[in-house]
């Protein structure tokens, strides 16, 4: 069956809409993806017919909550292939998913040891193993990237040494779309006898990820860049690491019991859940893969890199235009300047014209920094996008330009 | 020469000129293309506007009691702004410059019209305008 993108947009309700009179051309999927009718469905649903607190009450409803929010954790389970529900931990998003492992690490890292990321990273995949480094005197390092934005892998066995103690990186940069070699990443990580930790924020929108196959020992996903509700992440961790790390939150619900003197923790995962979880952002969430299942994450996958195809040739035409980031394998993200013009006017007037696209230095400074700019213009696609957009955008771009220049 | 109140309903009758945004950033940009631009040596990290998202620079001069502006920004919109600000403010006595009341800001909607994080930018360049209009006239 062909891919049916009207079909899709349909089911989108935010898309249909006027900006500064032009349709809406959304173009910013890689900061957060739009959500469909099913999400708001089923959030709705929650809170006319089933709300209650989960895992504490007795009461039908309570049981309901409960139920529906225990049946999207072993969705997560299913949907990345991990060998047990317990090792689906539910956290407040990717930033919250890092933080807890490097955390925790915390009180199991030796001041010779050091944790290896790259330097593509997000913020949040740099400054929580930054703050691990400072308080435990372990070294960080950066596995370089050359001018196309891909990894230089040549330093890998250096770098990753028999005291590096965390492996951790993206399976898709957001600033510039470079899909990265995850398998050989891993593998050097795994003969050192190193933890890994993957940040799939934007591979879990756009490829299916199996963590048994890849052998990871920490992967973290994002619902909102996967068309559900924000404030919700998922930490996927092996059991055998999650029973030694310590919780970083205490609370409610992460215990097993509690004196005045001392409290014992919950099995996993309800040890790294304090407090009443996101039970709406969950359920939502649910919505969200099955939606993404429905649909396909191969015939999403394909349909984006059609567009990123056509954006990319159609684009380069524009006089002065320029790609930063052209990795061989890459995302639908492009990330680019226009000579002549600063990203913040393009950007302000792309939005006139109802395109919404994303400026300035997507919470990835060290990348903005190895390429000399102090930012760039993006635009990222999703499963709603259409070539007809590209289109628009593109003639809105070529105005932005003359009016710029 | 014209006083602050005149310099802001020329301003005023300009925009009226224009019903779409598209064509008052037009206005703002060829303004921001019009204005003298800084040396390279005034681009320093000493002249940035605090809080704008873009790079703007300012620079104030005392002459008697009266006070000249100068400006340059790496984003052109941004630059546009600054350039309406000088526009109004320039070649003013300080006490006034210090003491003025920017309704054409309201008056032509830019107020209204920006992001939040961009209306911050613009109050910062006018709070560093009188700053300096401030120091300047205390210092007749
Ligand atoms: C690569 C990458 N990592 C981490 C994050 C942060 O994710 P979250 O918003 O779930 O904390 C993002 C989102 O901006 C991202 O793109």
């Amino acid at each position: 069956m062909s891919y049916d993108v009207q079909a899709i947009r349909k089911q989108f309700p935010i898309l249909h809409q006027q900006i500064h009179g032009r349709p809406l051309v959304y173009l910013d999927n890689a900061a957060t993806a739009q959500k469909p009718l099913a999400v708001i469905e089923a959030i709705t649903h929650l809170y006319t017919k089933d709300n209650a607190n989960v895992h504490r009450g007795v009461h039908t409803l309570s049981q309901r909550s409960t139920d529906a929010m225990e049946a999207v954790r072993s969705a997560v389970c299913a949907h990345i292939n991990a060998r047990e529900v317990a090792e689906i931990i539910f956290t407040r998003g990717i930033t919250d998913s890092i933080n807890t492992v490097a955390f925790g690490m915390g009180a199991l890292l030796q001041p010779q040891q050091n944790v290896v990321i790259t330097a593509l990273e997000h913020h949040s995949n740099i400054v929580p193993w930054q703050m691990l480094c400072e308080r435990t005197g372990a070294a960080l390092r950066y596995i370089p990237m050359n001018d196309k934005g891909e990894l230089d892998l040549s330093t890998l066995e250096v770098l990753v040494d028999e005291n590096t103690a965390m492996v951790a990186f993206n399976h898709i940069s957001n600033a510039l779309g470079t899909i990265n070699p995850v398998k050989t990443i891993l593998s050097r990580a795994k003969a050192v006898g190193a933890w890994t930790l993957v940040d799939g924020a934007q591979s879990g929108p756009h490829a299916l990820v199996d963590v048994q196959d890849w052998d990871v020992d920490f992967f973290t996903l994002s619902s909102h860049k996967m068309y559900g509700p924000t404030g919700l992440g998922v930490l996927y961790g092996k059991r055998e690491h999650l029973e030694v790390l310590p919780p970083y939150q205490g609370g409610g619900e992460m215990i097993a019991t509690v004196t005045m003197e001392k409290s014992t923790y919950a099995d996993i995962p309800h040890k790294f859940e304090a407090g009443t979880p996101h039970v709406e952002g969950i359920i939502g969430f649910g919505a969200a893969l099955e939606y993404i299942n429905s649909v396909g994450i191969e015939a999403i996958a394909t349909h984006e890199a059609a567009l990123l195809d056509y954006a990319t040739t159609t684009l380069s035409t524009i006089d002065g235009f320029r790609i930063i980031g052209t990795a061989e394998k890459k995302a639908s993200v492009i990330s680019f300047l226009v000579e002549g013009t600063h990203p913040y006017d393009l950007g302000v007037l792309l939005d006139q014209q109802g395109v919404a696209v994303r400026t300035g230095q997507h919470c990835t400074q060290p990348i903005m920094d190895q390429f000399c700019i102090a930012g760039t213009a993006r635009a990222s696609f999703a499963m709603y996008n259409t070539i007809e957009e590209i289109d628009l955008f593109k003639v809105a771009l070529e105005r932005a330009v003359t009016m710029l220049r | 020469m014209s006083t602050i109140a005149e310099k802001q309903a020329v301003l005023i009758e300009e925009f009226e000129f224009f019903d779409e945004w598209m064509d008052k950033y037009n206005h703002i940009i060829e303004m921001g293309k019009a204005m003298p631009v800084l040396d390279a040596v005034d681009k320093n990290d000493d002249l940035l506007v605090q809080g704008c998202q873009s790079k703007v620079w300012l620079k104030a001069e005392k002459k008697g009691e009266y006070v000249r502006f100068f400006a340059d920004a790496d984003a052109i919109i941004a630059k546009g702004i600054v350039a309406m600000l000088i526009d109004v403010f320039d070649n003013q006595p300080s006490t006034e410059v210090a003491a003025a009341d920017l309704s054409f800001l309201e008056e032509i909607g830019l107020k209204d019209h920006l992001s939040p994080t961009r209306a911050n930018g613009l109050m910062s360049m006018i709070k560093q305008m009188k700053f300096y209009a401030l120091a300047f006239s205390s210092a007749n």
